[in-house]
């Protein structure tokens, strides 16, 4: 009986310890590597960072930390420009993803039930090749002689090659492409509770078909827009294989000028010291979305 | 009081809302079949009928919902073929009350208002006013998840009634009120129907519902309408066997007509030694022909003693079940031939001396004029 009720009770601490175990060891650590190495000097070394961590040293350690790196971020307005051309090509992308993730997630959930899990699993079929693969095939569709022209010119709407690989216009629909089942599934998921009598009440009251949808669907459907915005602008705003496959050299990314002073630049500090920036940039909106919740919450239990 | 009301019954009165010769198909099935059907103004209707009985579809093509297969349905003057549900002078509160989640009472309230682009402080005022009548002005600011089932039926009514609709559409109304509340709730909605003077059509499956509420009843089966007729008249003159057994009780007893004697029917049925008496000189019948008379419980006589030798429609049989209600006592007697017959007894003083047991021998008597015959 006792051994039963201790067994119990330890049980029943550790579990919720569960998630913070897993977040300690898999983010908290390694942001705290990538933190310290952003406040080292580079070094010609493997690995080509100072100091490497000595116990009996614990004071030279701390002396050998500074804030230079960040300085040079400030100093040097490149960085500043590519998180800003991040933040908007995430932010476009993420309107784009909603113009097109809205009307699918609502087909969906208008479907028949039985076609429901079909197309369910149709949208996450994508996911069963690779990402790499997928967003090279789009370099092969894009380019001047590939089979988006092609099959334009065999249409007669265009006359000339498009020259869009190579541009922002690419990386639009390369992160529309690849995120849209994170659009898609969380609005799936909220439209497809909703009540349908609700609709017939607003046009019952008067409410044009189109009204109905801005003032009863889509505040309904908030929850899911959120979600899906955040899942598709967090991932955009860091992302490097799309604009590097499919952007031109002029797309600035803050992913791609993270990956060029990794390993281009060999400066592992500069490099780490950008991925906290990336970091700041991206926890920003989550706080922000946490703190409407909550307060969402709280004006309406 | 209430008001003398009859325009059905007045041949120059026109009517408000007009079914003619309405169909509704969906795939093979036939909701509502060929029906044609004239509601007043400030009349409360209730279509009643079992579920799937296509009252429900024949409500929302009123309202829009649907659109008939064939036929038309005219409202005032106005044919309602081709017009949205957002442009009817018609409101409906929905079985599920359907209230906005993400709203508040008054936006609630407000929401068919604001459609109409009236100025706010019509807007304010009229859902002062609609809070007031169904009183709920403590509540306005509070979101339908805060509220109890009884108080999200007044909200849905509120917001049905907010813009004066020519009619008001109630979708089983009270279906989701527990008993006390939906007796209560009857009779407000009576009173408001009233001092409105707006026309209800309620679909319910509940006849005692419909029998306190309405002005008339059109009783549907199969798509159809059976019978259109004051309460009064749907108890007490069922027009078929399937009414006379859907609303209310009645014992059904099967015979064949024996002739007719100084205007009564003589029926002769292996349920009676005598062949009963019946006064029901409305019917057109012929010597054979098998019929049902249908008696109410209430208007049948148990009795222990037998009646004397003149009495007529005795029947004789063992009391099977005593089901004890405190208004009323309900006997289910045993017939010879098996039937069983069911038999009120409104209990009128507290204490009966020697009163009926089970088991016992006993008399069922009814008048002539008690019994409805209904060709079968």
């Amino acid at each position: 009986m006792m051994e039963r009720t201790l067994t119990r009770r330890l049980t029943a601490g550790l579990v919720p310890t569960v998630p913070y175990l897993w977040l300690g060891v898999l983010f908290l650590v390694p942001f705290l590597i990538v933190l310290k190495i952003s406040l080292s000097d580079p070094a010609v070394a493997q690995p080509p960072y100072k100091p490497v961590f000595e116990w009996s040293d614990i004071a030279g350690f701390f002396s050998g930390l500074d804030l230079e790196n960040f300085e040079l971020l400030t100093q040097d307005d490149l960085y500043f420009r590519a998180t800003l051309s991040s933040v908007r090509i995430a932010a476009i992308s993420t309107l784009l993803l909603l113009l097109v993730g809205f009307p699918i997630a609502y087909g969906m959930a208008r479907a028949p039930e039985r076609s429901r899990s079909l197309l369910v699993a149709l949208v996450i079929l994508p996911f069963w090749t690779s990402f790499l693969i997928r967003i090279y095939a789009w370099v092969a569709i894009l380019k001047p002689e590939g089979l988006l022209t092609q099959a334009l010119m065999e249409l007669g709407l265009i006359s000339e090659p498009l020259d869009i690989l190579n541009t922002e216009t690419a990386v639009y629909i390369g992160i529309v492409y690849a995120y849209l089942p994170f659009m898609v599934l969380p609005l799936y998921a909220t439209l497809e509770k909703m009540d349908d009598t609700l609709l017939e009440a607003a046009l019952d009251l008067g409410s044009t078909p189109w009204r109905s949808f801005w003032t009863i669907t889509v505040p309904l459907a908030m929850p899911g827009i959120i979600a899906g915005s955040l899942l598709g602008f967090i991932p955009a705003v860091g992302e490097f294989v799309i604009p590097d496959l499919l952007g031109g050299s002029e797309t600035l990314m803050i992913g791609r000028q993270l990956w060029s002073e990794f390993f281009s630049n060999r400066d592992w500090p500069l490099a780490s010291a950008v991925a906290i920036l990336l970091l700041i940039v991206l926890v920003m909106p989550i706080v922000i979305y946490r703190d409407v919740e909550a307060r969402r919450l709280e004006a309406r239990p | 009081m209430r008001r003398a009301f009859a325009p059905w019954s007045d041949p120059n009165a026109k009517p408000l809302i007009r079914f003619d010769n309405v169909t509704k198909r969906f795939g093979d099935a036939v909701a509502v079949d060929h029906l044609s059907l004239n509601i007043f103004e400030g009349e409360f209707f209730c279509l009643l009928g079992p579920s799937g009985c296509g009252k429900t579809t024949l409500m929302r093509m009123l309202a829009g919902f649907e659109t008939p297969s064939e036929g038309s349905i005219t409202l005032g003057d106005q044919n309602l073929a081709g017009v949205p549900p957002y442009r009817r002078p018609v409101n409906m509160m929905f079985q599920s009350y359907a209230l906005f989640p993400h709203m508040s009472v008054e936006k609630n309230i407000a929401f068919g208002l604001k459609q109409d682009g009236m100025p706010k402080d019509q807007i304010a005022e009229r859902v002062g006013e609609m809070l007031r009548l169904v009183q709920l002005e403590k509540l306005a600011r509070r979101y339908p998840s805060q509220l109890s089932g009884g108080q999200r039926q007044r909200v849905a009514l509120a917001r049905a009634l907010a813009k004066k609709p020519k009619v008001l559409l109630l979708d089983e109304p009270l279906g989701a009120l527990d008993k006390k509340l939906r007796e209560e709730t009857q009779f407000e909605l009576m009173d408001i129907q009233h001092d409105l003077h707006m026309t209800f059509v309620v679909v319910t499956h509940d006849q005692e519902e419909a029998m306190t509420m309405a002005d008339r009843i059109a009783v549907m089966d199969h798509g159809r309408i059976v019978q259109v007729a004051t309460p009064g008249e749907i108890y007490e003159q069922p027009r078929t066997r399937f009414i006379a057994e859907f609303v209310g009780d009645v014992n059904i007893l099967e015979g064949h007509v024996q002739g007719q004697e100084n205007g009564l029917w003589r029926v002769k049925t292996p349920s009676a030694q005598v062949p009963l008496t019946i006064d029901d000189p409305d019917e057109v019948l012929h010597s054979g022909q098998a019929v049902a008379i249908a008696v109410r419980p209430e208007k049948m006589v148990i009795q222990r003693d037998p009646p004397g030798p003149t009495a007529i429609n005795v029947l004789t049989g063992e009391v099977w079940d005593i089901g004890y209600l405190g208004d009323w006592t309900v006997y289910r007697v045993r017939l010879a031939t098996g039937e069983i017959l069911r038999v009120t007894r409104a209990n009128a003083s507290r204490f009966v001396e020697n009163p009926i047991d089970w088991d016992e021998q006993v008399y069922v008597t009814f008048a002539p004029d008690a019994a409805v015959i209904l060709a079968e």
